[in-house]
């Protein structure tokens, strides 16, 4: 089922012809605009005019997640701020989130790109649909949202958490298709299976999981336990949120990319050069139609490839692997992506307390729990529990506020955190479900 | 007037407070008096030795986290009421009461409780003006 036929089995090369445009307007405009982008561009001796073909995309200066962060929050919009009608947050690798910048018409390409991963699930105007990702800074809860209203299909905008709600919900409405993390569709899932509801009154059929890496095993868990298909979402808050890339159901194999709005390279990650498709290494991503902030070679830091043979589905946009890892420390925790150098700017702040900590994420009954163990320096130490447990309060909430994520906080005795000659280890993932 | 407490953070799991009594066994320190007040994560052990500063040296080097603080050393008459009459004083003076806790043994046929309160200097004066006997540091260890 397509949502936009004619662009999603556009010829490749009338595909490739509108990328080149595309790619040339968002060059000269961000030439023009982004006093970085120019300064980058000149420093490589690079013009807008030197974009003659996709190939010349390697010339361009790449883009990292730390310029957002040095630009933050307007440095690299590129469009007048009263152009401006929605900004969107996430994680920094530092105290600072990174913030994205919208205009109406992103609005618009946001809504279609997801109408047509709404599509890829067969999902349209009978359906009805449980975002049940957060709505608010993050991506996953309005971007969905807006798809679903786009494609006509009834919008539960139920956001994360309560699950009990949730299932009631779901069984009440007569919920088709449910949108979240799959950490989350786990959790539904067997609170399904736990609270003993009448598997014959839930109507789910589909279910559109991101905003995590995940693997086939879950993937199988999730759709015996949930009784559905279960597909693959991928985006990011730097290029739009997600709906950059989706599984269809026909593949059921690999996330195509809507090429008309976003330009995939996979790189060598230490060496920044392009590789040919088929190849496993970062993505990096171009958008080519944004225009509050485009970002021209996104150094995603997905490990992924390009899968060059064509789809059952006769979608002509490629179609990358589910993600395969990543390339630097970055976890992703509840759909929250979350640095330990973040951990480490918050704690940095609070007298007395050592920039030693160690982050351990487990799985406990599906939920992702962030432990963070942090040293108990010896002035810090009062015959009193009452001051000792404020401290540890006030290090969690700093810790929480830079994450926006609530962690566990273990105080631990100076010297108990492993150190290690040259990098110390500061992460310890018990989530093999994950990593495998 | 004060007696020295060592206090010491102990990590909640399992063989943590072994470990650290057997540090201060090993080395002959005797334990007069202890508590430990205990969260889900960890544990705050007050302990009255009979060498404080040893006891300090001795666990610091081991890794732990400790320091010593002034505590009020309170001898009661070991019958009913001894300890009530003690707090009657101090609660009709203001002093608030942090923690207390109890001696192993008995000194001189009296009770003796750790007291921690928030004005010492105070607490002091009332109990020794109301004839209350506070041990000083050389009646019980080091």
């Amino acid at each position: 089922m397509y949502w936009n036929k004619p662009v999603e089995t556009m010829e490749r090369g009338m595909l490739e012809q509108l990328q080149l445009e595309r790619l040339q307007e968002t060059v000269r405009r961000v030439y023009k605009n982004v006093p970085v982008y120019r300064q980058r561009m000149q420093e490589k001796g690079v013009s807008p005019e030197d974009i003659k073909t996709l190939k010349d995309l390697r010339l361009l200066p790449f883009t990292q997640k730390t310029d957002l962060r040095d630009n933050y929050p307007y440095g690299l919009f590129a469009a007048p701020q009263s152009e401006i009608v929605r900004v969107h947050a996430s994680s920094g690798t530092t105290g600072k989130p990174i913030v994205a910048g919208y205009t109406a018409h992103d609005l618009q390409v946001w809504s279609e790109v997801v109408a047509r991963c709404l599509g890829c699930a067969h999902v349209g105007k009978k359906d009805t649909v449980q975002v049940s990702y957060g709505y608010g800074l993050f991506t996953g809860g309005l971007g969905l949202h807006y798809g679903v209203e786009k494609v006509g299909a009834k919008a539960v905008p139920t956001s994360a958490g309560n699950t009990h709600r949730q299932l009631m919900l779901m069984e009440d409405l007569g919920t088709t298709a449910i949108a979240c993390t799959p950490s989350y569709a786990l959790m539904i899932g067997e609170a399904l299976r736990d609270e003993g509801f009448d598997m014959s009154r839930i109507k789910l059929t589909t279910g559109i999981f991101g905003a995590e890496p995940w693997t086939e095993g879950m993937r199988d868990e999730i759709e015996k336990l949930l009784g559905i298909r279960a597909l693959d979402i991928y985006g990011l808050t730097e290029t739009i949120g997600p709906g950059v890339a989706m599984e269809c159901l026909e593949g059921h194999n690999g996330l195509h990319m809507w090429e008309d709005h976003f330009i995939p390279e996979i790189l060598d990650p230490d060496t920044g050069e392009a590789l040919p498709d088929g190849e496993m290494g970062e993505l990096c991503i171009t958008t080519i139609t944004k225009e509050g902030m485009p970002t021209l070679r996104y150094r995603t830091h997905d490990l992924t490839r390009i899968i060059p043979e064509p789809c059952p589905c006769g979608r002509t946009h490629k179609r990358i692997m589910r993600l395969h890892g990543r390339t630097d420390d970055m976890l992703i925790i509840r759909g929250v992506n979350v640095f330990p150098s973040q951990v480490e700017a918050a704690i940095m702040g609070i007298p007395g307390i050592a920039p030693r900590y160690l982050l351990v994420v487990e799985r406990i009954n599906n939920l992702d729990v962030l432990e963070v163990q942090v040293e108990l320096a010896p002035e810090l130490l009062s015959d009193e529990v009452r001051r000792v447990e404020q401290l540890s309060r006030d290090v969690s909430r700093a810790i929480e506020q830079v994450l926006g994520l609530g962690v566990k906080l273990r105080l631990v005795s100076p010297g108990s955190i492993e150190r290690s000659e040259g990098k110390s280890k500061r992460v310890v993932d018990k989530r093999t479900a994950l990593t495998q | 007037m004060y007696i020295k407490q060592i206090s010491a953070f102990i990590e909640n799991r399992l063989g943590s407070l072994e470990e650290f009594t057997r540090l201060l066994a090993d080395a002959g320190i005797d334990l007069l008096a202890l508590s430990i007040a205990d969260t889900t994560d960890f544990g705050i052990l007050r302990a009255i030795t009979s060498d404080n500063e040893k006891a300090l040296t001795l666990v610091k080097s081991h890794g732990y986290t400790a320091s010593l603080t002034d505590v009020l050393a309170v001898a009661v008459p070991d019958s009913p009421g001894g300890l009530a009459d003690a707090l009657t004083l101090l609660r009709k003076g203001g002093v608030t009461i942090e923690y207390l806790y109890s001696f192993v043994r008995r000194i001189d046929e009296a009770a003796v409780l750790i007291f921690r309160v928030d004005a010492p200097a105070k607490a002091a004066e009332l109990l020794c003006q109301s004839g209350v006997r506070l041990l000083a540091q050389e009646e019980i260890g080091k």
